[in-house]
């Protein structure tokens, strides 16, 4: 058992926070979450260049062969920063599922791509009917010659306006909430029957609402087997709830560093309020709080890479995206309450990590949702 | 990183596994499963049983005839021992003043004292509060007066855990006023045999009696039982509390509770008939805690794997707090399962062998006591209370 970084995820991690700290500060943060595209192409080049967008591909396709916790590296110093950067959508979801399920010809065609900083991604999963529940596909594919031919509405894809390729989930056989029947398909973001409405999301990252329409594809846009894609979603899923979890403990760390500060700095009644033991035991909760979720971050990284079973990968992910989103509402609700006015207003960037630890339990699947399965799971152990 | 238990520690594992099922006497592990009462003897007798083996001292270096064991090979030994049913072996001797022995005390009192312990010769116990000292235990006033070779300790000790069985008391006592209270506390270690100690047994809500207040009236105490320096004694119980960085988290116990509990909701039955671990109500409660369970298992390895090599930082304090509310929780929840049932006091069902009616299940005989009995987790070993001020004001420095 070791819970040490290796000398190169150590330097990964620093050269991350200098980033973090030199060229992504707040007020850049502002002026890029204001920008047109919603992220900087400056810093994607900037990940590429670092070899971010690559750190779990294997090495055959410029990657460096990297795991899970190269991305929970990768991922807390993000939280930490609040960076906005499609790196979830791109590298972790839609890099993950083609180094995992895709063909050599997809691999190659995607993967140096996306290494490179020349491709965005985003995977257009969750429909409207759907919440949480992975396997509620009603989107379709039928077969037409030698492709197919996608209907259907995909809700809430993370970057699906800024990608240039989406990977679509489409049922080819199955009623709705069938566990087989579903499949993968890469589509071409401006391919006909296509449309996209991008917005802003509450955190200041971007989304997409998709419309597929009589959308026509060739018969290798197919990633994986016909019908039977259904364990690598939900491996795919279980790898960005790991990162969510690193990115939430980055994001807790340096909110409950920056609460910290404020009750040192703010006086009232002649002192510094963290004086004051209320004060003071509720930033002890949030210390703690926040030390538990790494705990299960780390859980959550060694699982969705190297569990025993599907069973106890999604377990424990499930466990793990749990208490991480219960501590991020803590935290969050903590630092807000803790900053006082301050802590509502636009011009702190407490309100701004508190908003992106809320949206952080919203995804893929919120706290009560994974409680849930770790409590279905009960039944049968 | 990699959270897999190393091939050698896997057979460490095994090894200890097999030692327990061939040792441990099966009367003695059915009371600890079952929750029924343990004696002083059960205690003494797997001790000793350890203590043949070379394991008496899981957490003792070699030197002092300890195991020499890892971090990791202590925590796999604990989670191997409450998963079979052993009892728990007595902190105050192994692991509360032995390290203040080993670090403070002098040869003699190592050579003394060292063995005796670990052999299950000596029964310790602690005399820290007193009436008027409980979270702040520097105010302290039982007196050690030096009058020629002796101590004369007079005062009062209070919440001392199972002193009605106990050999030797370590205690703090106060041999000066002057400077700031912490200045002049001394740490004495003193036979409970020696005339003018009385123990009188407080009776807990629980009804059972395993607290004492514990008097001292003119008690005379070799100066050779010191340890360290007059009025240092402060420092040593600082050393004492921060030595023991895991032990209050209690993981291998309550993982062991916790499936105990999931075993009564499925004997159980819920309004509708059917086993009441089917109630999502009652079966997401049991969830959360082991989520929490798990966080602090993560918790307590990552403490334990980074070693010596860091600084004490929340750790203590964060697995004192998180460990204690979840044996709180699981109590209670326990308790909640047995319904109407848990109503019925039955102490008498408590002792093994009980032969009469029991009301609802034999499981539901200690559930409300043990609820009861444990509320005591947030209030003993610096209170929760005590442990924020410590994140807050030691490591966050507000």
């Amino acid at each position: 058992m070791d819970f040490n970084l290796t000398e190169e995820q150590q330097q990964l991690q620093d050269m991350l926070h200098r980033f973090v700290a030199k060229d992504y500060a707040f007020d850049k943060r502002r002026q890029i979450v204001a920008s047109e595209a919603g992220y900087s192409a400056e810093a994607w080049r900037t990940f590429a260049e670092m070899g971010l967008l690559a750190v779990t591909f294997p090495e055959d396709f410029g990657g460096l062969g990297g795991n899970a916790f190269d991305t929970l590296v990768v991922m807390e110093a993000f939280g930490r920063g609040l960076v906005v950067e499609p790196y979830l959508a791109t590298v972790v979801l839609c890099g993950g599922l083609i180094r995992d399920a895709g063909t050599p010809a997809q691999q190659d065609a995607l993967l140096p791509a996306i290494a490179g900083g020349e491709l965005l991604m985003a995977f257009a999963h969750y429909e409207r009917d759907s919440r949480y529940a992975l396997n509620n596909v009603a989107t379709t594919a039928e077969r037409s010659g030698d492709g197919w031919v996608l209907n259907g509405a995909k809700t809430v894809v993370l970057h699906g306006a800024q990608a240039g390729k989406l990977i679509v989930s489409a049922r080819t056989g199955g009623g709705q909430r069938d566990n087989d029947g579903i499949s993968l398909f890469l589509v071409d973001a401006d391919a006909a029957g296509v449309s996209r409405r991008g917005y802003a999301t509450q955190d200041g990252q971007r989304a997409a609402e998709i419309e597929l329409q009589d959308v026509r594809v060739d018969a290798d846009a197919l990633i994986g087997e016909e019908g039977n894609a259904l364990p690598l979603i939900e491996r795919a899923i279980d790898l960005g709830i790991a990162a969510l979890c690193a990115e939430a403990v980055g994001a807790m760390d340096s909110l409950n560093e920056q609460t910290l500060e404020y009750l040192k700095t703010r006086k009232q009644f002649g002192v510094a309020i963290g004086k004051f033991q209320v004060l003071q035991h509720r930033m002890a909760d949030m210390v703690i709080a926040a030390q538990q979720a790494r705990s299960m971050a780390i859980l959550a990284a060694a699982k969705a890479q190297y569990a025993e079973s599907a069973a106890e990968r999604r377990h424990l992910v499930s466990a793990a995206k749990t208490l991480v989103g219960q501590s991020a509402r803590a935290v969050g609700q903590g630092a807000v309450q803790l900053h006082g006015g301050m802590g509502v207003t636009d011009e702190m960037p407490a309100s701004h990590y508190f908003k992106r630890l809320t949206m952080i339990n919203a995804t893929f699947g919120d706290a009560d949702h994974h409680l849930g399965k770790v409590s279905d799971a009960l039944l049968s152990a | 990183m990699d959270l897999n238990y190393t091939p050698e520690q896997e057979a460490f594992r095994q090894e200890v596994r097999a030692f327990i099922q061939a040792e441990l006497p099966p009367e003695i592990a059915h009371k600890v499963k079952n929750r029924l009462r343990t004696s002083k003897e059960d205690t003494v007798r797997w001790q000793q049983i350890l203590y043949k083996r070379g394991w008496g001292a899981p957490m003792w270096p070699k030197e002092f005839g300890g195991t020499g064991w890892d971090a990791i090979q202590q925590h796999i030994f604990d989670e191997e021992c409450t998963a079979a049913g052993a009892p728990r072996q007595l902190d105050f001797g192994l692991r509360m003043v032995a390290p203040v022995i080993m670090a403070f005390g002098n040869r003699e009192q190592q050579e003394y004292f060292l063995p005796r312990i670990i052999s299950g010769e000596h029964w310790w116990c602690q005399g820290y509060s007193e009436p008027g000292s409980g979270s702040d235990l520097a105010s302290l006033k039982t007196r050690a007066v030096r009058e020629g070779d002796n101590y004369i300790v007079n005062g009062q000790k209070t919440w001392n855990t199972l002193g009605h069985h106990a050999d030797w008391i370590f205690c703090l006592v106060r041999t000066s006023t002057e400077g700031r209270p912490q200045q002049g506390i001394s740490f004495l270690l003193i036979d409970m045999k020696t005339p003018g100690i009385t123990v009188r047994p407080i009776i807990m809500l629980d009804g059972e009696h395993e607290i004492n207040d514990v008097f001292f009236d003119n008690v005379q105490v070799p100066v050779e039982n010191l340890v360290g320096e007059e009025n240092k004694g402060w420092t040593y119980a600082k050393f004492l509390l921060g030595h023991e960085r895991t032990g209050q988290a209690n993981v291998g116990a309550w993982k062991a509770l916790h499936r105990r509990v999931k075993e009564i909701a499925r004997i159980e039955k819920g309004d509708d008939g059917r086993p009441l671990i089917e109630n999502t109500r009652f079966r997401d409660k049991l969830a959360q805690i082991e989520v929490e369970l798990l966080a602090l298992e993560m918790t307590c390895l990552r403490v334990l794997s980074a070693g010596d090599k860091k600084a004490p930082g929340p750790e203590a304090s964060l697995l004192k707090i998180k460990g204690s509310e979840i044996g709180q929780a699981l109590f209670e929840l326990a308790m909640q399962a047995c319904g109407h049932a848990a109503l019925a006091y039955l102490p008498e069902a408590l002792e093994a062998g009980y032969t009469g009616d029991f009301v609802g299940g034999p499981h539901a005989a200690p559930a409300a006591m043990d609820y009861f009995n444990t509320r005591k987790f947030s209030i003993y070993g610096g209170s929760n209370e005590i442990q924020r001020n410590i994140i807050s004001q030691m490591v966050l420095g507000l």
